[in-house]
């Protein structure tokens, strides 16, 4: 079954690229994008007690939303296409970088920023030099959390003719064809265990030396 | 050095103030505790004073500076600030975390190098092997060591402690207190210090001020404030033993008296205080002991009447 998938992918090489750059455009896009608002606003917000209690509730209600649904009802609204899609991925990416960006820096000892605050740094300095860096490693756990979901949401974006690898997974499942399906599936797989493994290796980088367990 | 005057704060319209116009003078080079019952206003008081908390009403005076004339970092950068849970950046070195404040002041980084270094030697604890090493790796003594060195580290006139000592075990504590004491001795700085042990304020404080309510009760030195407290709480408040704590405050060699032990009488160090002296003297049921140096040679002789005459 993997050599027919093989042959069919070799007979399909520019149809196979195209979706395979649609889809890795759109996940990067959409992560972008979503990091892009998401941890701005959750800095804002975590300094802001009602604020945050409002977003991490509407990032909550955003995160038990099926990736379907959200790329279903952008359709409506968008239309079809790369950017309707794009938008509805961003959308879904937003909740895991929100609330990691608002549990990042409000888990912070207080204590620490209260002594940061009562040696004369300012409020920028503190985010800059204390909050960052300690929020970080959830920041990122928050951005790996995304990754996956928007590369496996990728695949839904062939519902709203987003392109990308769910082509060939959808068109496998309408013509029975497993090779076809396979074409899809599993270079699908092999970018979400590879931005896992890939983000998972930054984190374990960018975490500073003095959290760093044992 | 800091001038308190009438300075009230309020945290709620209709319940009762945090602060309420308490005024008080501290000189140039003393420590002042504040001590009270929990909610007495004595943290809300010292975190007015860097300015963590603004005041409602009154004025605040360091140095003949009316603190609300300075920018508040400014104002901080040029206070010492130190905390129970000590908030040391736990994903800075140890060198890092002490270079904090004079990072920010912008000196240049060989002066902050040397500046760590001597701070830690000050803290006793060995630049060479602590400078590279991280919070977490410390214990609760160092941490706080690290705490003090931190808040010396860019020399500022005037430091405010809040319980510093407070989460540690007493006998780190002890020691931890006769340090900072000793390092004291050489500085000149002038300390508020916040605590609701009584004993440590007793041990600290060139003078005590002690708050109830958010209004200061009673402002004096150790031994005027056990020997005539104010009102029945400070009474209270120091506790019944006031006699025996009075007794703690005064030392030995200042008492004792030329003459030869009887024999057998217990010996008892110069440098305690006469109420180790007094239990000495109860547990062998005499009248006097025998004072001794370092080295073990008897110097003279302390008397139950010389104790009680101390009291008097």
């Amino acid at each position: 079954m993997l050599a027919q998938a093989w042959q069919f992918l070799i007979a399909h090489p520019t149809q196979f690229v195209t979706a395979l750059g649609v889809h890795i455009a759109l996940s990067v896009a959409a992560l972008t994008i979503a990091a892009g608002i998401a941890i701005p606003v959750g800095i804002v917000a975590a300094h802001r007690p009602r604020a945050a209690f409002a977003a991490i509730n509407v990032a909550n209600v955003g995160r038990t939303l099926p990736s379907l649904a959200v790329l279903a009802l952008v359709m409506p609204l968008l239309g079809t296409g790369f950017l309707p899609s794009l938008f509805a991925l961003s959308l879904l990416a937003l909740p895991p970088i929100l609330i990691n960006t608002l549990v990042g820096i409000r888990g912070i000892d207080a204590e620490v920023v209260d002594a940061a605050r009562g040696m004369g740094m300012t409020a920028r300095g503190i985010l800059a030099k204390i909050e960052w860096p300690l929020a970080l490693p959830v920041i990122f756990a928050g951005l790996r959390t995304a990754a996956i979901q928007v590369i496996s949401g990728a695949v839904l974006a062939a519902f709203i003719g987003g392109g990308g690898l769910g082509d060939f997974i959808t068109a496998g499942i309408a013509m029975m064809a497993v090779p076809q399906l396979l074409v899809g599936a599993i270079p699908v797989t092999l970018l979400a265990l590879g931005a896992d493994y890939a983000f998972g290796a930054l984190q374990r980088r960018i975490t500073p030396r003095g959290l760093r367990a044992g | 050095m800091i001038e308190i005057a009438h300075l009230s704060k309020r945290f709620t319209a209709s319940g009762p103030p945090a602060v309420d116009d308490l005024s008080l003078s501290i000189g140039e080079g003393e420590i002042c505790v504040l001590i009270g019952p929990s909610g007495c206003g004595k943290t809300t008081t010292m975190r007015m004073i860097n300015r963590m908390i603004e005041p409602d009403t009154g004025v605040i005076k360091i140095a003949g500076r009316d603190v609300t004339n300075i920018n508040p970092v400014e104002l901080r950068r040029s206070v010492g600030y130190v905390i129970q849970q000590v908030g040391l950046f736990p994903h800075m070195t140890i060198g890092e975390n002490v270079a904090t404040v004079p990072e920010l002041l912008r000196w240049d980084s060989k002066r902050i190098a040397g500046r760590v270094d001597a701070l830690l030697e000050q803290v006793d604890m060995d630049p060479t092997r602590y400078r590279d090493r991280y919070p977490r790796e410390l214990s609760g003594g160092q941490k706080q060591r690290v705490g003090v060195a931190r808040a010396l580290a860019a020399d500022p006139p005037v430091m405010l402690m809040d319980e510093p000592f407070g989460a540690l075990d007493p006998i780190t504590r002890a020691a931890l207190q006769d340090e900072f004491l000793r390092l004291l001795y050489e500085l000149r700085k002038t300390i508020v210090f916040v605590t609701h042990d009584i004993d440590e304020a007793l041990k600290m404080g060139t003078r005590i001020a002690i708050l109830r309510g958010g209004r200061l009760v009673q402002f004096d030195r150790p031994q005027a404030i056990l020997a005539h407290p104010a009102d029945p709480f400070v009474e209270a408040f120091v506790g019944d033993d006031r006699a025996l704590k009075r007794l703690g405050l005064l030392n030995v060699g200042r008492f004792a008296v030329a003459g030869e032990p009887p024999a057998g009488a217990p010996a008892v160090d110069a440098s305690q205080d006469l109420r180790d002296a007094l239990s000495a003297l109860l547990a062998a049921n005499v009248d006097v002991a025998a004072v001794v140096d370092r080295q073990g040679a008897t110097r003279g002789v302390i008397t139950l009447p010389a104790i009680r005459a101390a009291l008097a």
